[in-house]
């Protein structure tokens, strides 16, 4: 088909002030903090706390939502049991349900003022407003991403190499840590690039479940807003920037290791 | 341990997992909704309540147009047209993926806000943007623009050009391949990405916050209605509103899964 050049120029106008526009707005604003301002914002004790806080935060929702994503991409593809379908629209549901609302869940079941909250209260565990409900919020939103990675990739391996492992003798542990696994890897890996991506840029759910208290739950991202608010547009920028440099040096990771393990996913 | 009681540890583990993480805290929303109808109703038909909801209703009509035509113009630039610089264009329109929904709104506020690149201009013409309702259609549009676009690309991919072509031979112009070859070959990408845009729109909140500033009666949305509700020690409405939430995301969920799952994970 030939180029209809206004549709180019109405596209490009579109996603140029839509999108590049606003974030060279913010890169400059960084910039014009200057090196020194720049380091200076970003190593602000509150500043390095929260981005600690959301590092190793996303770190636990990775290492916990690894296994349990490729555990739930097993039970629909391999096990196929008893409501796989349910299932699979469950670790959907974080697609389409409001991040707000995701923390509000949480804390309407582990808030102080509801039945469980009293009794964890009673027993001196905090979860609501505290770091373990960040985490709980963060497993919630980050759900999809190693199931959705994992699942084509598991139902594209060839049963024969598993019945060869097994008619050679290999006990079941084996056939799993030697045959099974290894070929999953990659796409455990990418899901779990996204997972700690995602975690890292998590706001609306932290804002409400994680009590914002500085140096304690304090997440970047909320740092970010309370920079804004507090009129220091320059340092939320840089923050901003350093998170955005996280998030784009983790995508080509992520596809790269998408494409080696080869399935679905681009 | 046999094959048998594995698969009964991961399983349990599993249902737990997830109970913990999403079930159970949704259950535990509708009960206290349920609980005290009452006060649920009253918060759900206060004047500014109805009005937060009509706002990102109307608010995701427009979005939905918009990135769902504009994502399907894009997605064509990005297969088929041999300009220069497409694959730039390809990672712009993955680039709000990305960002901190937080910087979002903050990227918003510097370009349009006070000393902002493009603040002058539109004052002169009388448009103001932040904390007035274009910031709410801006960063809904910024948030939602991949999800049409990726999918619809996926699909281009797919398809070759051998049809296109085909027709062309026959003495199709460019528009009448694209309305009678193409586009109906895209319609559940299409169906699909519309979906993922109306619930990322409908759940916004970090963009909306930082520019919008959830100004009662003018830029307040359903997920800013929710955040000053729980600041205001509202839980009731807080909660109300989360369930009206949920149940449009479960509605969405649905079509979803009648569509055919996303198949990349976003």
């Amino acid at each position: 088909m030939k180029p209809f050049a206004p549709l180019r120029w109405l596209v490009l106008a579109w996603v140029g002030a839509l999108v590049l526009l606003p974030l060279a707005a913010t890169v400059a604003a960084a910039g014009a903090l200057g090196f020194r301002g720049l380091v200076d914002a970003v190593t602000a004790p509150a500043a390095v706390e929260a981005l600690w806080l959301s590092a190793w935060t996303g770190c636990i929702a990775t290492l916990i939502n690894v296994p349990f994503g490729t555990a739930i991409a097993w039970m629909i593809v391999r096990w196929r049991v008893a409501g796989h379908r349910w299932l699979s629209a469950l670790v959907d549901l974080p697609l389409s349900i409001p991040t707000l609302v995701v923390g509000i869940l949480l804390v309407a079941l582990y808030g102080p003022a509801s039945p469980l909250g009293g009794v964890l209260e009673a027993a001196g565990v905090r979860v609501a407003y505290a770091r373990p409900g960040i985490v709980l919020a963060l497993l919630a939103v980050t759900l999809p991403f190693v199931v959705r990675a994992v699942e084509p990739v598991l139902a594209e391996l060839d049963p024969a190499e598993e019945e060869a492992a097994v008619t050679l003798g290999a006990r079941p542990a084996q056939v799993f840590w030697r045959v099974l696994l290894p070929p999953l890897l990659p796409a455990m890996g990418a899901g779990g690039v996204q997972v700690f991506a995602r975690s890292v840029a998590e706001f609306g759910s932290l804002s409400v479940v994680s009590g914002n208290i500085l140096g304690e739950t304090l997440v970047a991202p909320v740092y970010v807003l309370g920079e804004v608010e507090a009129g220091n547009p320059g340092g939320a920028a840089a923050v901003s920037v350093v998170l955005l440099a996280v998030s784009l040096t983790l995508h080509p990771l992520s596809r790269a290791l998408s494409r080696a393990a080869g399935a679905g996913h681009v | 341990m046999s094959d048998r009681w594995v698969r009964r540890w991961v399983i349990g583990l599993v249902l737990a997992y997830l109970g913990a993480i999403l079930v159970v805290p949704l259950f535990s929303l509708l009960s206290v909704v349920v609980g005290a109808p009452d006060r649920a109703i009253d918060g759900l038909l206060r004047p500014e309540a109805i009005d937060a909801l009509t706002r990102t209703l109307t608010v995701t009509a427009v979005v939905v147009v918009g990135n769902v035509t504009m994502g399907v113009a894009a997605a064509w630039l990005v297969v088929r047209d041999p300009m220069r610089g497409r694959a730039a264009l390809d990672a712009l329109l993955d680039l709000p993926l990305a960002v901190s929904p937080v910087m979002t709104g903050l990227s918003l506020l510097l370009l349009f806000g006070r000393n902002g690149w493009l603040a002058s201009p539109l004052s002169s013409m009388g448009v103001v943007v932040p904390f007035q309702w274009p910031a709410i259609l801006l960063a809904t549009l910024f948030v939602t623009l991949p999800f049409t676009a990726r999918e619809v690309i996926l699909v281009l991919r797919e398809l070759g050009t051998s049809q296109e072509e085909a027709a062309a031979t026959l003495g199709a112009t460019g528009w009448q391949t694209f309305w009678r070859v193409t586009l109906p070959n895209l319609r559940s990408a299409v169906a699909l990405g519309a979906t993922l845009t109306a619930a990322r729109a409908l759940g916004e909140f970090g963009a909306v916050l930082v520019v919008g500033g959830a100004i009662r009666g003018r830029t307040q949305t359903a997920t800013t209605f929710i955040h000053t509700a729980m600041e205001e020690r509202q839980e009731e409405a807080a909660y109300a509103m989360s369930l009206v939430l949920a149940f449009l995301a479960i509605l969405l969920l649905a079509a979803l899964t009648a569509l055919g799952r996303p198949r990349r994970s976003p």
